[in-house]
């Protein structure tokens, strides 16, 4: 597993989402700290590509050994890619969390963003 | 993912609490205990029970003293495996603490500790109910008693490189009394694992000193409940309060092999045996896998066509085969292996299939 980390190019959701933002198209994925509170990441079912997805709004599910749970959209938009290698390996979510993308958006409302933590304060948080 | 309230003063903690911290265990609120959930990480730990040894930390379990004739007599009458069955000092057997209506109301093995005195090992989260249950009969010792388990195919040669005792020669179910690291261990072949391995039963004194020789060795791995629940599924072996309770008996259960057919100086609760016995179980616990993707979860429905025939009782997805696996409690008529399931995983219908016991078939054959 790798060490605790936040990257501060990366922006966050207080539900231990990440958002990298390029333009008004972002990937999203979970945090350290998410992965490492879920423990061994065994199964992820994403969203269908096109579909419309939420702020705040659960879009997806990773599931650990021992628990399910809700991914959170840090940012709202139209699901233009799933990222199939975690869906075929999950476990690359504990390995990088924040290589490991979960899916690509095309952001609806990019001054969202501005909504988001910055790595300081999403560290405060947890 | 809410952090739970580990660190309140209200949860018992065993004597190798501080050897877990120090070991960077997550310990997690269980049964009342402080117990270390995983080390590492659950499949780390679980490939290690597989492939080489496991050392768990199972102090919560409880310990239960029964002396004398007439107790050992009048626990018989709830006791659903045939006493007489272990005769002898150091044979152990499994067996059910049954109600009146033949309800499983707590699993336990039942140790031959002298001719007149059985210690019975039960569920952390029943030693209260048991001890009530058994009320003249049993006496609750288990504050004394640690226990460990050394789990997996190397084992017991760790066992008998490290300590003077070897049961590599013991079949399962068997116990040796002797001294280990300065203190007189029971070092029974039992386990919850489907591998060889062995239960030590020590002095809650002597517990540090057991787990760290134990522990040092490179074979050896720290395991925590985490692991423990994933080997336990894979080897099909059902958990009291979620696969079986008070409302499920042992004949449905799969468990009739721990449920004398005659129990001399039986009671109420053989009769109602019998005659579920006679009449047949109206559902059965089956081992299920998941043909599709997902991961089946305690209170996932199962079907057959659109017809709910059943419910998960536990489930997981399976280290070893990468798979969803369950146990799941379904009508009698759609029990027999190879019969061809769905189940509703939040919503989303995932093919599975009746498998055949166990999933995974370890060391111990």
């Amino acid at each position: 597993m790798a060490d605790a980390s936040y990257p501060a190019e990366l922006r966050y959701h207080e539900a231990h989402d990440w958002a990298r933002i390029e333009g008004d198209v972002a990937t999203f994925g979970v945090t350290w700290h998410a992965q490492d509170a879920l423990g061994d990441i065994v199964y992820y079912a994403g969203p269908e590509v096109g579909q419309t997805i939420k702020a705040g709004d659960g879009y997806g599910e990773l599931e650990s050994v021992k628990a399910v749970s809700d991914i959170i959209a840090p940012l709202g938009g139209e699901v233009l890619e799933v990222n199939q290698s975690v869906v075929d390996s999950p476990e690359a979510v504990n390995d990088d969390p924040y290589g490991a993308w979960l899916v690509k958006v095309k952001l609806t409302d990019p001054a969202e963003a501005d909504g988001l933590l910055d790595a300081d304060a999403y560290q405060a948080l947890i | 993912m809410a952090e739970s309230a580990v660190d309140t003063p209200l949860l018992r903690r065993t004597p190798l609490d501080e050897a877990h911290e120090q070991a960077g265990a997550k310990l997690v609120p269980f049964a009342g205990w402080r117990m270390p959930l995983q080390y590492e990480g659950i499949i780390a730990e679980h490939t290690a029970v597989r492939t080489s040894a496991g050392l768990f930390d199972v102090s919560h379990m409880g310990q239960l003293r029964v002396q004398g004739a007439d107790a050992i007599a009048a626990l018989q009458r709830v006791l659903s495996n045939d006493l007489a069955r272990i005769p002898d000092v150091g044979q152990a057997q499994y067996s059910m603490l049954l109600n009146d209506a033949g309800g499983i109301e707590d699993d336990l093995i039942a140790y031959r500790i002298e001719a007149d005195e059985l210690l019975l090992v039960v569920n952390a989260s029943n030693r209260e109910h048991d001890a009530a249950l058994l009320d003249g009969i049993a006496e609750d010792v288990s504050d004394g008693w640690a226990m460990l388990a050394l789990q997996g195919p190397a084992a017991l040669d760790v066992l008998a490189e490290l300590t003077a005792v070897d049961v590599r020669g013991e079949r399962p179910f068997h116990f040796v009394t002797a001294p280990v690291a300065h203190s007189v261990v029971i070092v029974a072949t039992t386990g919850y694992t489907g591998e060889r391995g062995c239960e030590l039963l020590v002095p809650a004194d002597g517990a540090v000193g057991l787990w760290n020789l134990l522990a040092d060795d490179v074979r050896v791995t720290p395991c925590g409940l985490g692991s423990r629940d994933t080997l336990r599924l894979e080897a099909c072996y059902p958990l009291h309060g979620n696969d079986i309770g008070p409302d499920r008996d042992p004949i449905g259960a799969g468990l009739a092999f721990a449920a004398s057919r005659d129990v001399p100086g039986g009671g109420p609760a053989h009769e109602a045996l019998r005659a579920i016995r006679d009449a047949g179980p109206r559902q059965k616990l089956v081992p299920v896998s998941v043909t599709g993707r997902g991961i089946p979860r305690a209170g996932t429905t199962v079907l057959v066509g659109d017809a709910a025939i059943g419910t998960v009782t536990s489930g997981t997805m399976s280290p070893v085969l990468r798979q969803g696996i369950a146990l799941a409690w379904v009508d009698a008529e759609h029990a027999a292996t190879g019969t061809e399931l769905s189940l509703d995983i939040r919503g989303t219908r995932v093919d599975a299939t009746v498998a055949q016991r166990p999933f995974v078939r370890g060391s111990l054959g």
